[in-house]
């Protein structure tokens, strides 16, 4: 679920984003459609998706040092980020994700 | 009885290859089921679990996984090779896998539900790359504090040794030791097969590492605390049990290395395998003593192992070489070898344990411990030690040589009666002032099953060993020294006299003998002259018999009558 789209800022501002998911669970399914309403709704245009399926790769697990699952990793910009969960509750995945400063509101 | 044990044992064990371990376990950990190794900070869980692995994959061809949650790779890698386990080798021929595992929770945003399947995916990862039959989880609590959801850890936590027991993978799970329970987070709770304590204990600002099979569900084990060590050459524990009294014996004797002495033990030596005390004051010659015996040994061609406490090996080498004695060829040669330790070096249980590993290791015939008495601590410690090193000794029939450094002169004062009665033999080498001079007297105190010597006899220490003196007692006691040597004069110049009283006696008797001999030659001669007298008068009067015979006939004829 790729969405580069042409957008106003530079590359700097763009977000990549890395989903690990262990095959088509509940939590993983929820995860992944939980990213998708929060990047289109405040990150519109300026991020990318990568989805892996540990199950598939397992090798790529400990590169990232996953240990729980799903675990969304915030590659650029830095410095690294780590969500672990289904991304449920959105307030803290802008959080985490630094979107939106800590404590602050929308 | 361990045969026995063994036989009845259907549970298939993974041998550790930890010596000392896989005896008190009988065979090692419950293989295809995990352990919970738990123990205080620096009370060597990590390691144990290392060499685990490092064993396994060595000697038992299991390779196996590290899943480390504390240390890098690398660290982790410099950390044991000091014990000469060289992991990047291992890492690299895949023997062994190490995955670091950071749970930093100041890294991670909690937003849903989420279980641990990253944890499997890359434990399963690592299993399978290198068909690993042993895991190692170092420590796995870490997760506790990495995650929020405790709840959500304990059922992953259970989930995770589920899914070890069913792939058959022997695990190790170490978890930090915790007030009222064997682990702060209560781990025991789902590793319920085997419960390992490690423990490190400061006593008297010495140190003293300590291990418990806690638990062992379907398995007999030793249900006491052993002494383990971790030093240069990995991690050994000490299964130092008390066996009873069941030492083979042996009726071999072996000499002390001085004539003399054996001579006094009666039998000509020591019995091969006995404990024989050596206790003396400070300069009576117990090292000495021990040297000649160990010199003796090895020139017998048998291994001898030299514990010392208070000299290092190169000074016994030097001072025994005043008296004639090359222990150095014997070091050279590997049948002697020496350990010197300051006695503050370790606690008892360590020195104990370490002197297990070495006898394991050297198969020596003779052991010396020089002295014994520099083993300080609680009685009650001290002795339960001693014993126990007079156990290991004579469980494996090896002559032991203990010296004692005893604060009083006395015979049976000061030396510890608990000690003295564990010995077989007992020398004790005492001091003698008298004169204005200290001479050296030693005395069999006791020997068990010989027909001793019962007498003090005074032994000098020369440039060509020790030599004991026949001992001179007189009226008022043992003389020593130059008393001794007056003495034997005064002896001698006794003797002498008497010698020539006798002579004048043989003399005077002899003379005697001359007279009444001479005496009795002019008797028989007067006799014979009294003799000769009576029968010439006889054989004149036989004579005149015959003439006036013959002269009766003659009358009788001329009368003309004829009767």
């Amino acid at each position: 679920m790729s969405e580069p789209d042409a957008d106003t800022d530079s590359d700097g501002g763009r977000y990549h984003l890395r989903l690990y998911v262990a095959g088509q669970t509940p939590k993983s399914l929820a995860a992944m459609a939980n990213l998708r309403c929060v990047c289109e709704e405040h990150l519109a245009g300026r991020y990318d998706v990568e989805v892996i399926d540990l199950l598939l790769n397992p090798k790529l697990a400990a590169g990232d040092q996953i240990l729980a699952i799903p675990t969304l990793i915030r590659r650029l910009p830095a410095p690294l980020k780590r969500i672990i969960g289904d991304l449920s509750n959105t307030d803290k995945v802008l959080v985490g994700l630094d979107v939106r400063p800590r404590g602050g509101g929308s | 009885m361990l045969d026995n044990l063994l036989a009845r044992a259907a549970l298939p064990k993974a041998p550790t290859g930890i010596s000392g371990f896989d005896d008190i376990t009988f065979g090692g950990l419950p293989a295809g089921r995990p352990t919970l190794i738990c123990g205080a900070a620096g009370s060597g869980k990590t390691l144990f679990g290392i060499t685990f692995l490092v064993h396994g994959a060595v000697q038992f061809n299991e390779p196996g996984v590290f899943i480390s949650f504390e240390e890098r790779a690398e660290d982790l890698t410099a950390n044991v090779a000091s014990l000469g386990y060289n992991l990047d080798g291992l890492v690299a021929e895949g023997k062994i896998a190490i995955d670091y595992v950071r749970v930093e929770r100041s890294e991670i945003e909690e937003s849903g539900e989420y279980d641990l399947e990253g944890l499997f995916v890359r434990l399963g990862f690592a299993v399978d790359s290198i068909g690993a039959k042993r895991v190692v989880l170092d420590t796995i609590e870490t997760l506790f504090s990495g995650l929020s959801d405790t709840a959500l850890v304990r059922s992953e936590l259970r989930r995770l040794f589920g899914w070890l027991k069913d792939r058959g993978l022997t695990a190790v799970i170490t978890g930090e030791r915790g007030e009222g329970q064997y682990t702060r987070l209560g781990l025991e709770e789902y590793i319920s097969d085997c419960v390992v304590l490690l423990d490190n204990r400061v006593q008297d600002q010495i140190t003293t590492r300590r291990l418990r099979v806690v638990k062992y569900r379907g398995s007999a084990h030793g249900t006491n605390e052993y002494p383990f060590l971790i030093d240069e050459d990995g991690v050994s524990v000490l299964p130092i049990t008390a066996a009873g009294l069941i030492h083979g014996v042996s009726t071999d004797v072996v000499s002390s290395g001085v004539p003399a002495m054996d001579a006094m033990l009666g039998a000509g030596g020591f019995y091969s395998g006995s404990s024989v005390l050596l206790s003396g004051l400070a300069g009576t010659g117990k090292t000495t003593l021990s040297a000649i015996l160990a010199d003796a040994a090895c020139n017998r061609g048998e291994r001898c192992l030299f514990f010392v406490f208070e000299e290092s090996a190169d000074q016994i080498c030097r001072n025994t070489r005043s008296m004639g004695l090359d222990l150095q060829k014997h070091i050279d040669s590997g049948k002697l070898r020496f350990e010197a330790a300051r006695p503050s070096l370790y606690g008892l249980e360590t020195h104990l344990a370490r002197m297990h590993r070495d006898l394991v290791r050297f198969k020596p015939h003779v052991v010396v411990i020089d002295p014994i008495s520099a083993l300080r601590g609680p009685a009650v410690e001290v002795q339960s030690t001693l014993l126990r090193m007079v156990d290991l000794l004579k469980s494996r029939g090896i002559t032991a040589v203990f010296t004692s450094l005893q604060n009083d002169g006395g015979l049976t004062d000061g030396a510890d009666p608990a000690l003295s009665s564990l010995m077989d033999t007992w020398i004790k080498l005492v001091d003698m002032e008298a004169n204005g001079e200290m001479n050296r007297v030693l005395y069999v105190i006791k020997s068990r099953g010989m027909s001793h010597s019962n007498q003090f006899r005074e032994y000098r220490m020369t440039n060509a060993g020790v030599e004991i003196i026949a001992p001179y007692i007189g009226p008022e006691g043992v003389l020593t020294g130059t008393a001794r040597v007056t003495q034997v004069a005064r002896k001698y110049a006794a003797q002498l006299r008497r010698r020539q009283d006798a002579e004048q006696r043989q003399n005077e008797l002899h003379r005697r003998r001359g007279v009444m001999e001479s005496q009795i030659a002019e008797m028989r001669g007067a006799l014979e002259a009294q003799e000769q007298e009576a029968s010439r008068l006889l054989a004149e009067d036989d004579a005149r018999e015959v003439a006036l015979e013959t002269d009766r006939a003659a009358v009788a004829a001329r009368r003309g009558d004829t009767e």
